[in-house]
């Protein structure tokens, strides 16, 4: 995110914590208690080339990045940046933008969690939904949501890894 | 379910040693809490006082505050967010995790406000508090303001309100993102309906617990919010 890079700026990924909601009266749920947390790098400037926590950095928690293609590649229809895999409870989640002169033009998901059927259910439904969103505001003008659901949240954090690679 | 946290920090030096050592400390707040609280883990405090095997006076002292902040909860929403909430057999009982994540968070942005030249945020799973060294200022070009926006609960493409935070924080509630999971303590029934409220304010305990409230309460809750003038409400 511009303003972002424009700052020295480290982000400290993940830590997935279990308050539960209300109505969960599932009793097959185990403890994840990822506390092993590690900083993300941080660098002055930022200037292009070294943007912090360029893929890696996210899931450092429980050591479970998955073998991410974290590079970048570039053909006649833009350049595609890999976000970091960001670990959730059911599985990651890693995005990848392409970008055309310096627009976001698509944004694809290359991992999400889908465990189980419910999981595949609320993710076919939001990440389209959340893949037109980061189109249309090049999420740019925005550092957080309020109201997003883990998915979400483990989107964000991998597109914003993307983003900070393309150095938007 | 669980739920990702995360802390962002803006600032310079953010290597420094100090900054790592207040970050684990707020991590290992965070997850004090949750051992304490969880729901999910039957080893916790709260299940085993859940159980009965447990009585409240031979819990931690922060089980007896989000007690008393449970009732303080009650009493300032005129009723519509309670600490007491049916089980799976429909049984109620002391149920404090709609309370104890944001008091949670506000308490790990304890350990990073003293950090020197740091504005810190931390979302935990969509709702957001941030803060900053009292000497980044509040505002302008210098203040870092994190940008939270809110997303419209109709159509979550988008993003309805964007709203700029220094020190304060923005907490959600709403049924789009997760189905019918806010009770209501007068009817007993689970709310369902569409829409979402949000409430911007000075901390994340009150803001997250207005939320609910005013989600699914009437219009007694919303004239005693309205004795909270330091609290904004966005409904959607």
């Amino acid at each position: 995110m511009r303003r972002i890079v424009t700052w020295a700026l480290s982000t400290i990924t993940t830590l997935v914590l279990l308050m539960s909601y209300h109505t969960s009266t599932s009793s097959t749920a185990s403890t994840v208690n990822a506390s092993g947390v590690t900083p993300g790098s941080a660098s002055k400037g930022a200037a292009p080339g070294s943007v912090p926590n360029s893929g890696g950095s996210a899931g450092t928690g429980n050591g479970t990045t998955g073998g991410s293609s974290n590079g970048s590649a570039s053909s006649a229809d833009g350049t595609t940046f890999a976000g970091a895999a960001v670990p959730t409870r059911f599985g990651n989640v890693q995005v990848q933008i392409t970008v055309v002169d310096k627009q976001i033009t698509a944004a694809t998901v290359l991992q999400i969690p889908n465990r189980d059927r419910k999981d595949i259910q609320i993710n076919n439904r939001a990440v389209p939904i959340l893949n037109s969103a980061t189109v249309k505001a090049q999420s740019a003008d925005i550092d957080m949501v309020s109201g997003a659901t883990v998915t979400s949240v483990a989107y964000i954090q991998s597109l914003q890894s993307a983003i900070d690679k393309a150095n938007l | 379910m669980g739920m990702p946290m995360s802390i962002h920090l803006r600032g310079d030096d953010l290597a420094r040693p100090e900054v790592e050592k207040a970050v684990a400390t707020a991590y290992a707040l965070l997850a004090r809490m949750d051992e304490i609280f969880s729901t999910w883990s039957p080893d916790s405090q709260v299940s085993r006082l859940r159980r009965g095997e447990l009585a409240l006076s031979d819990c931690d002292p922060l089980v007896h505050q989000a007690a008393r902040i449970g009732g303080q909860a009650e009493e300032l929403t005129s009723g519509a967010f309670t600490t007491l909430l049916p089980d799976a057999d429909g049984m109620p009982r002391f149920d404090p995790a709609g309370l104890v994540k944001g008091w949670a968070v506000d308490l790990a942005g304890d350990e990073l406000r003293g950090l020197p030249g740091v504005s810190w945020c931390i979302n935990a799973g969509g709702d957001v508090r941030a803060g900053r060294h009292q000497h980044v200022p509040p505002t302008g070009e210098d203040a870092m303001a994190w940008r939270i926006g809110i997303e419209n609960p109709y159509d979550r493409s988008q993003i309805a309100r964007v709203v700029p935070l220094t020190d304060g924080a923005v907490a959600t509630s709403g049924t789009a993102a997760r189905g019918a999971h806010l009770y209501d303590p007068h009817t007993r029934q689970a709310v369902g309906r569409p829409g979402s409220t949000s409430v911007v304010g000075p901390d994340l305990l009150w803001s997250d617990i207005w939320a609910t409230a005013l989600f699914v309460g009437g219009a007694t809750t919303r004239a005693a919010f309205a004795e909270h003038p330091a609290y904004e409400v966005v409904d959607l």
